[in-house]
């Protein structure tokens, strides 16, 4: 077999976790009206400031036009014919614990390498499992809680820190932000909620998973995470989602605020369905993240492993307007088949001597397009600010595409900005070099794209690694002979 | 040895290169034995390198006529992971890097695949630890080339060692050594040269492919056979590298093939 022949083999690989869970689930009928988000805001009993919020969203959304500068091309959504809340019926009632959760959810879970109960006892994470809209399992709370820390779902920390929630939620990205953002800010489902008081070091990773489950549903998650001073957290996302003939849109909004001294990490591994070997189906990803270094000496870290999706939209940033806070942005993009991918992040240096890190890694296969859009803004007030960004693009095949808009504002002299960007493809020696060693084509593929991003994937949390490594290759099988 | 194994036995091998149809290989006849080192000269674009890469299944080349018989069995059948496997070992005239890939992790992954192959266990964690320390020491690698990327910032020199440290880790049948004393300074060729001898051994047979006879001042073969036009058109012994190193390959190509491919 040519390495043509095995590049579109890899390339057309099946997607693994394509399977559908009957879980029972409580629909409203499709369409968005001041209705409809009232009757979210009822159905989750929310006070009526929220209320408000959501309806000051709704109707700045209406005056407002999806957003079109992007590198994606996807036909128009029809916001009219989305569905904008489902439940799994077990959720009404509660689990209390894991026995009370649905069974036939912890078999997906299982299915999808989550074994709940053995990842929270043996590895100590708490799972926040976000399935479909509402969370079914929060793991760990009660340890996290004689530290003081709050891991809960959003809904619930409206009910019991109302305050807390109040104080952050919009803080970070207010309702009028962008066209998604101000659509989840009126309609979201749930999400996790995080604060970590004053001078806590979170003692375990904490840990969300996500999974779309029903049909033409919408899923708008929202995030809030808040370390106080000197606090520190790391937060790990994982989505995976079954296979879908039509478009799913996906509309997230994470909010992170840091005050003096913390640290807060955000690690995402981002699978969902990319849409069959001829670009049909897939999931429509358009997420706002961004983290507020609001206090002096604090740091924000994303890391992000996208390898799912037909479409990406997504640009977790920092605003650094503590003095000496830091923030990074590492990614790994993969797109695959017919997948668009238009990522990266912006870093606003506000403070004095603030310092940020960009480092890209985009990795195309197929007919696959990979845009990086990073923004470096350092204002006036930015004496001494340091930025150092590297963006690298991997073509496998020569079908694809990869593109890098890099955006530069800077208003002090005083800064110190270094860019590097580099594009290589997957060579015939490459491969040939890896098969006359013994290894197959696949494997000399997976080594080789799993090289390429691991100045990345280092920065991911060890057993988040392991996916990812084993992600990668699995998402590039059949793309190369 | 009593009894005389044939590893690499070829017969009217003709290869062309795919894309334009020229055809560089035509007609070469060669028999390797387990134990014996050959070494194929001849002046550039005589088909040294295309015997390597069409040997070792390299893509690009069509073989049209001949056999080659590895250890009894059709190799030309086998894809280039599988003759690997097999034990046919190409040291790359131009070593490829691999950014982000740890020498010992990508040695490791490819001597796995080999076990694999031959119905063995992964190799324990501290066997391949000892394994990698005893042949390091054979082509003098330091220590901070085996946990660097692979062939990333290596010079010359280093690449070549690197070759021959993963040649020795993997044990192979049949090694080509692809134009290994290439961009080596004189240190770096003693130290290659003594890596490549002390992998000599009764049941493996070894392919030296070279321009210049200097490789075998260091390296002794038994046989030399040199390539011109895509033919062996002469066969002999040590001799024969002098006689090319005073006379050059012009007065080869006058002459009809003597003993072609006849190796022992």
């Amino acid at each position: 077999m040519s390495s043509n022949e095995v590049l579109s083999e890899l390339t057309s690989q099946e997607y693994r976790h394509g399977f559908v869970t009957d879980v029972e689930s409580e629909v409203f009928r499709p369409g968005l009206d001041e209705e409809i988000v009232a009757a979210i805001s009822a159905k989750k009993k929310e006070p009526q400031w929220l209320l408000d919020w959501r309806l000051k969203a709704y109707r700045h959304w209406l005056k407002m036009t999806e957003p079109k500068w992007a590198k994606v091309s996807y036909p128009p959504i029809d916001y009219q014919a989305i569905r904008y809340y489902a439940a799994p019926k077990s959720a009404k009632d509660g689990p209390q614990s894991l026995a009370d959760v649905d069974p036939e959810l912890l078999r997906t879970y299982e299915k999808l390498g989550v074994p709940l109960e053995e990842r929270a006892i043996l590895a100590g994470v708490a799972v926040d499992a976000v399935f479909d809209s509402v969370s079914v399992a929060t793991t760990f709370r009660e340890s996290l809680a004689k530290v003081g820390v709050i891991f809960c779902s959003f809904s619930e920390a409206v009910h019991q820190h109302p305050d807390l929630v109040k104080k952050y939620l919009g803080s970070v990205v207010p309702y009028t932000d962008n066209f998604f953002a101000t659509l989840n800010s009126a309609v979201f489902s749930d999400g996790s909620f995080c604060f970590v008081p004053k001078g806590v070091r979170c003692p375990m990773e904490l840990s969300t998973y996500f999974r779309i489950n029903q049909a033409d549903t919408g899923q708008f998650e929202r995030t809030l995470i808040v370390a106080e001073e000197g606090a520190s957290v790391s937060y790990l996302e994982g989505c995976t989602a079954p296979k879908r003939d039509t478009n799913q849109l996906h509309a997230a909004v994470v909010e992170l605020v840091a005050l003096d001294d913390a640290k807060i990490k955000y690690s995402t591994v981002q699978n969902w369905y990319p849409g069959d070997k001829d670009g049909k189906g897939g999931i429509y990803n358009f997420v706002t993240k961004r983290g507020k270094c609001a206090g002096k000496r604090s740091k924000i870290s994303w890391t992000q492993v996208e390898t799912g999706s037909s479409i990406t939209w997504k640009y977790p940033s920092c605003i650094l307007l503590g003095d000496d806070s830091v923030g990074e942005f590492y990614s790994v993009a993969l797109a695959n088949n017919y997948q668009q991918a238009d990522t990266g992040t912006k870093m606003i240096h506000i403070g004095k001597n603030t310092r940020s890190t960009i480092v890209s890694k985009g990795i195309s296969a197929g007919h696959g397009q990979n845009t990086y859009r990073g923004g470096v803004s350092i204002a006036k007030s930015a004496i001494g600010a340091r930025n150092y960004s590297q963006c690298d693009s991997l073509l496998i095949g020569d079908q694809c595409g990869a593109h890098t808009f890099p955006y530069l504002d800077v208003k002090t002299s005083t800064a110190q900005i270094e860019h590097e960007a580099s594009t290589s493809k997957i060579g015939e020696d490459q491969l040939f070099y890896c098969r006359q060693r013994g290894l197959t084509n696949e494997d000399a593929v997976s080594l080789i794209v799993n090289g390429f991003a691991r100045r990345v994937i280092r920065e991911l949390p060890m057993e988040f690694a392991v996916e990812a490594t084993k992600l990668l290759g699995v998402s590039l099988e059949g793309s190369v002979g | 040895m009593n009894v005389t194994t044939t590893i690499l036995e070829i017969r009217g091998l003709k290869a062309r290169i795919a894309e334009d149809g020229t055809e560089i290989l035509k007609g070469v006849d060669l028999t390797v034995n387990a134990g014996e080192v050959h070494a194929i000269m001849g002046p550039n674009g005589s088909g040294k390198s295309t015997l390597a890469h069409v040997l070792s299944g390299r893509e690009g080349y069509e073989v049209t006529d001949g056999t080659v018989l590895y250890k009894g069995k059709d190799l030309l059948s086998m894809p280039p992971e599988e003759r690997a496997r097999e034990g046919v070992f190409l040291s790359f005239q131009y070593p490829v890097e691999i950014p982000g890939v740890a020498n010992t992790y990508f040695l490791r992954m490819a001597l796995n695949a080999v076990r694999k192959h031959r119905g063995l266990p992964e190799v324990d964690a501290m066997d391949f630890l000892a394994l990698v320390e005893e042949k390091a020491a054979l082509v003098e690698m330091e220590d901070a080339l085996l946990s660097r990327n692979v062939n990333e910032g290596f010079s010359g020199g280093e690449k070549k060692r690197n070759e021959i440290f993963q040649m020795a880790v993997l044990d192979p049948t049949l090694a080509i050594l692809d134009e290994t004393d290439s961009g080596l300074d004189i240190d770096a060729l003693r130290v290659v040269a003594s890596g490549v001898n002390s992998l000599r051994s009764a049941d493996r047979a070894m392919l030296l492919i070279t321009h210049y006879q200097r490789l075998l001042n260091y390296i002794t073969p038994d046989v030399i056979h040199v390539l011109s036009d895509g033919r062996i058109v002469r066969t002999g012994d040590k001799s024969l590298a002098l006689l090319l190193e005073e006379k050059g390959y012009g007065w080869l190509e006058a002459e009809a093939p003597v003993g072609a491919g006849k190796a022992s």
